[in-house]
């Protein structure tokens, strides 16, 4: 355990010591307060029949929280594992009494913590509303799970990719690919038949991320990113292994 | 005494898809020894050093670090290695101190040892003054300087250095030297390196790869024992002819090797050497120099290594 932290705090250290991520987490905030200014602007003057505040503006900035998250998130993870190659650094892990696993980990560890923090940066927004009204903090909870699970998500199979190229550019353009085909793949079953319709809804990211916003905190959901997540974690894992056997 | 083993390797063997790296290497270092590895570009020396760091896997063979087996035992296998590879393994974004707590803490020093653990390996690597310096900022002698610091900071008993002694200025490498030998002292040392100089200057032990095969494996003292003294290099400011040299006894050959350096070549089993001193003093040729034709690792490395490739590439041209 003591490597795996040992691992994500250096892995934090670096990626506050560039200036990426100042500027991922300054344009994030920046975009969703945008979205938060304008979504709360539009709750001021209601059209009819028009939703509650939470489901308005709190639900709204998080679905679009996700889309900038589809955006971002490639951009973060792709340095992961490439840097470490291109700096040969990768070298000083292989040689120093710790497994694999303890590497994976540790990077996937030092990822979420970025994004969690990332993840109280935005909460703020929407909580500074308590002071002024009363929110629906069941829901709000529900949403924030989600969309943790979702980043959780992403960060593993940005990881995952990272592990197989050695161009940070590739491992992006090709984290964002996979992200967003697994985010609209609900939409390829629109004409397709009702059995495969309801597989490519299952696999969507998306689907499950609205059904948490709603929301509903179904343990399918938080199962299905929680598989996800260890999936390309595992794989992560045996490509780093056979990269010593035939790289 | 008995010499302890720290690196035993066993029939090692890897293939890059088809492409042979290194085949049936089998070798052991004991305690206390530096061993240096020559071969040519491409011979398989890198692959070699990664293997036995852990950072590659072998196809066939094993390799016991300390005793302990590199696959069924990493964990405790590694915490006995220091490994440098060629290209030093840094992270430019951090700081000379912080990147050595890092590196100390993945290899397992404890808290309480670790502030004394990264004085000392800065303290020989000269960069006591370098702590707080950022590492993209560094010059690359003092980059190389920190690879080396990383690789001793836990103190393991095998430190492997993959060509430790490139970009480094003649001073650096004089005191990396001296590092050396120190540290071999309770440790054992491989490193890799292209300047034949150097292993000469440090290595006990010498061992030679060509086209991943080992092709030598030799003590240094044996290799330097084994040759005769063949030729000599003198330095004449009033140089005779050729001729005139030809006629003191035991030297059958004479050649002129720059414009006031000349080479000597004796008879078989004969050393003219004061003949020639008392022939330059009598005749005042003003002899200014005199070294012995000091090849021998040279031309054993040419011999194994450059002398199969000539006929090979003789071969392919026939083709």
């Amino acid at each position: 355990m003591k490597p795996v932290l040992l691992i994500a705090g250096n892995e934090l250290r670096q990626m506050f010591k560039s200036p990426l991520a100042w500027v991922i987490l300054a344009v994030v905030q920046f975009l969703l307060a945008m979205f938060f200014y304008l979504l709360l602007s539009q709750y001021m003057h209601p059209a009819a029949g028009s939703l509650g505040l939470t489901d308005s503006v709190v639900n709204g900035m998080y679905q679009i929280a996700g889309i900038v998250m589809l955006l971002v998130s490639p951009l973060m993870t792709m340095r992961l594992l490439t840097e470490e190659r291109r700096q040969g650094t990768i070298k000083l892990l292989f040689s120093s009494p710790i497994t694999m696993t303890e590497i994976i980990l540790g990077k996937y560890l030092g990822i979420l913590s970025f994004y969690a923090l990332m993840l109280v940066m935005i909460t703020l927004m929407p909580a500074s509303l308590l002071f002024g009204t009363t929110l629906d903090i069941g829901q709000i909870a529900a949403a924030l799970i989600g969309l943790f699970l979702l980043m959780a998500a992403f960060a593993a199979i940005g990881l995952f990719i990272s592990t197989v190229t050695n161009q940070p550019a590739t491992a992006a353009i090709a984290t964002f690919g996979v992200l967003f085909v697994l985010w609209i793949i609900n939409a390829a079953g629109t004409n397709a038949a009702e059995g495969m319709a309801a597989v490519f809804a299952y696999l969507s990211l998306l689907t499950h991320y609205n059904n948490l916003l709603g929301g509903a905190f179904n343990s399918t959901d938080v199962i299905f990113y929680c598989l996800v997540s260890v999936f390309f974690i595992v794989l992560s894992i045996w490509k780093l292994d056979a990269e010593r056997t035939h790289g | 005494m008995e010499k302890e083993t720290l690196i035993s390797v066993n029939q090692l063997s890897r293939f890059y898809g088809q492409q042979r790296a290194i085949e049936n290497v089998s070798f052991d270092v004991y305690r206390g020894e530096i061993l240096g590895f020559l071969g040519p570009n491409g011979a398989g020396k890198s692959t070699t050093m990664q293997i036995i760091s852990g950072i590659l896997a072998a196809n066939h063979g094993s390799v016991k670090i300390a005793g302990h087996d590199i696959y069924d035992e990493p964990k405790a296998a590694k915490q006995h290695i220091g490994f440098l590879s060629e290209q030093p393994p840094l992270y430019t974004d951090l700081t000379v101190d912080e990147y050595l707590i890092y590196s100390g803490k993945l290899r397992g020093i404890t808290k309480a040892e670790l502030n004394d653990a990264v004085k000392i390996s800065k303290q020989r690597c000269g960069l006591e003054k370098s702590g707080s310096r950022l590492i993209n900022n560094l010059s690359k002698g003092y980059k190389q300087r920190l690879g080396i610091a990383q690789a001793i900071i836990h103190s393991p008993s095998v430190i492997i250095l993959d060509e430790p002694t490139s970009g480094l200025d003649p001073i650096q490498i004089h005191e990396i030297r001296d590092l050396m030998k120190e540290l071999a002292e309770v440790h054992s040392v491989i490193l890799s390196t292209h300047i034949l100089s150097e292993v000469q200057s440090l290595c006990d032990r010498v061992l030679i790869i060509n086209h991943g095969n080992i092709v030598l494996d030799q003590l240094l003292q044996q290799l330097q024992g084994n040759q005769k003294i063949e030729s000599i290099v003198i330095g004449l400011k009033y140089p005779p002819k050729l001729d005139d040299l030809l006629t003191i006894d035991g030297v059958i050959g004479a050649e002129s090797v720059g414009e006031t350096l000349l080479k000597l070549c004796f008879a078989e089993g004969v050393d003219a050497t004061d003949a020639i001193v008392n022939k330059a003093a009598q005749e005042s040729w003003g002899l200014y120099s005199l070294s012995q034709d000091d090849s021998s690792l040279e031309s054993v490395f040419m011999k194994l290594t450059y002398g199969e490739e000539l006929t090979q590439t003789e071969e392919g041209s026939m083709e």
